[in-house]
């Protein structure tokens, strides 16, 4: 009886938080499929197919180079992220010296720098060495700022693998820069993958660098040409309701086919404190 | 033998760190104290024109009329939003701690927005609160006739703001939760039940010290975040009406950008440098000497 009681509340419980979190993407659904004199609930969903707003947005807001510019900007850096990071983890896990410990604490405690607070210096040091509004000087922004933690989970995996595998290496006569490329990188998959995700999200959304360093329509990132799209036309719900729908899709896509990963990948890289 | 292992070891490999010092000598440490420099000027942001004037930035944060209602509201996107996500996280997390149904897709939907950008999703939620044809006035307006204009309300935007920084994150802080419950054994409760330990009893003397190290990590990580907050106050409000719901970060980019105000602007970085360093480190601080007394 109290179980059967219990079983419809927590049904009930998991319905009403599934609809709770569903509501602002329903809302985006209905906006973005309302022609834009239909001034019906934004709760009801239109009962005609309308794909104006879509066509509008992605012309207007130039999304199919915005589309270009991320995949761009986020597959190098990603690529260089990784690289460097691994690169840089090695000695800070494997040689620790005194010296070697106190530039992984220096790493780290890039961590804690809010990039906004250093935003004055670094656009006018930007400014003085051309980068502004250049796919270079964007991408060395993030894979800075994306470095520390990066450089923090491979270090502690790289800590994980025991030193045997080095000195058995070692033995066999091969120098310690071949031996990182040749054993230890490939050991470094799973943590690869985190680092990839994590940084790949990060670089993916980023608005609070590239909407200063990327003002020229023919560099701006995603969210740059809707924040450009929403001032000029903030009147129109459906074009900057489909705008975003459209901006949000394919990381949800990729996020919905990957979950676990996604998942695991964010909260292991949360866990840095 | 021995020189040469000498030479293939050790302080060689220090060379595979230094593609990551010089990005963080370029791009951290030069702009850092560089911003320390131009904190010291009246610089407008462009012009070769400035002197040296002191530390009056500095003293000019407290007759700045802003500053007051703007730290205000940083310290309340900070401390809010770190309050509302650890509070909901955990009750989500304890909620899914069980076999139900529904269990991976709450799971996916509460972490949905964490992968979006959260400029989107402050543009998605000023779709539900907008005066205009939002979703919330069509609730409203079949109760009185007036809509109601939420975001232009100076006393409740930050809250609205705060919730939508909350909303968006919570997820993070339910998955560590969750991760953290599922690592308590099953033991310390069965013993705390033939002892007849009442379930709230069971929950402050088991459940909440045993999850202490992700507490840590959850009340840290939404402090730094939500103490920077920058993309959804630009989405939902731009720091408006006036200045009313910005933060340190959106007054700093108003400064710089549009008022010409870079030596100032320079100066509220610093400040907020500071803040956010001193809070999140005491937080851990404080967090960790209270793990390791249990």
């Amino acid at each position: 009886m109290m179980k059967a009681y219990k079983k419809w509340l927590i049904a009930i419980g998991s319905i009403l938080l599934v609809a709770i979190h569903t509501i602002p993407f329903y809302i985006l659904l209905t906006s973005s499929f309302k022609a834009t004199d239909d001034l019906s609930s934004k709760w009801a969903f239109p009962g005609y197919l309308y794909l104006d707003n879509f066509v509008n947005a992605w012309n207007e807001a130039n999304l199919g180079r915005a589309f270009i510019n991320n995949t761009i900007i986020t597959g190098v850096a990603m690529v260089l992220v990784v690289v460097i990071g691994s690169l840089a983890a090695y000695p800070l896990a494997r040689h620790q010296t005194k010296w070697n410990k106190f530039m992984y604490m220096l790493f780290i405690s890039v961590l804690i720098v809010p990039p906004l607070a250093i935003l004055v210096p670094l656009y006018r040091f930007y400014v003085d060495i051309q980068a502004l509004n250049t796919y270079w000087g964007i991408i060395l922004i993030h894979v800075t700022f994306n470095l520390p933690i990066t450089i923090f989970l491979y270090t502690g995996f790289i800590g994980t693998i025991p030193k045997d595998l080095d000195e058995a290496g070692m033995i066999d006569g091969s120098s310690r820069i071949g031996l990182f490329f040749r054993l230890i990188m490939p050991l470094l998959k799973p943590v690869t993958a985190t680092v990839i995700i994590l940084a790949g999200v990060a670089i993916w959304n980023d608005y609070q660098f590239s909407v200063f360093f990327l003002e020229k329509t023919e560099v701006r990132t995603i969210t740059v040409s809707l924040a450009k799209f929403f001032g000029q036309y903030n009147s129109n719900i459906g074009w900057v309701a489909a705008g975003s729908l459209m901006g949000a899709l394919p990381i949800t896509l990729v996020y919905l086919a990957l979950q676990k990963q996604f998942i695991h990948g964010l909260s292991s890289g949360a866990v840095k404190g | 033998m021995d020189t040469k292992r000498k030479l293939s070891s050790g302080s060689v490999l220090n060379l595979f760190y230094i593609p990551a010092l010089a990005l963080f000598a370029v791009f951290v440490f030069y702009p850092f104290i560089k911003g320390i420099q131009i904190s010291f000027t009246n610089w407008d942001g462009y012009s070769q024109d400035f002197r040296w004037i002191g530390f009056d930035n500095y003293s000019r944060m407290f007759s700045d009329p802003q500053i007051v209602n703007v730290m205000k509201n940083t310290l309340i996107y900070g401390m809010g939003s770190t309050f509302l996500q650890n509070m909901l996280g955990l009750l989500y997390a304890l909620y899914l701690n069980r076999s139900i149904r529904a269990k991976g897709l709450i799971r996916t939907i509460v972490y949905l927005p964490v992968i979006i950008s959260p400029l989107i999703m402050g543009y998605i939620w000023y779709f539900f609160f907008q005066y205009n044809g939002g979703a919330l006035n069509d609730i409203v307006l079949l109760f009185q006739d007036e809509p109601i204009n939420l975001l232009a309300n100076a006393d409740i935007n930050v809250w609205i703001i705060t919730f939508v920084n909350t909303f968006q994150y919570m997820g993070i802080a339910m998955v560590i939760y969750l991760a953290g419950l599922q690592s308590i054994s099953k033991e310390y409760y069965e013993a705390a039940q033939i002892d007849g330990a009442s379930s709230l009893k069971q929950f402050r003397n088991i459940t909440l010290p045993l999850l202490a190290p992700s507490i840590t990590i959850n009340v840290v990580l939404n402090l730094i975040g939500g103490l920077k907050l920058f993309d959804v106050i630009i989405a939902m409000t731009n720091g408006g009406p006036g200045y009313a719901s910005s933060s340190l970060s959106t007054l700093m980019y108003h400064l710089y950008f549009s008022r010409q105000d870079a030596g100032y602007a320079a100066s509220l970085g610093n400040l907020m440098f500071v803040i956010i360093s001193v809070i999140s480190m005491s937080a851990l601080y404080f967090l960790r000497r209270k793990e390791m007394q249990q």
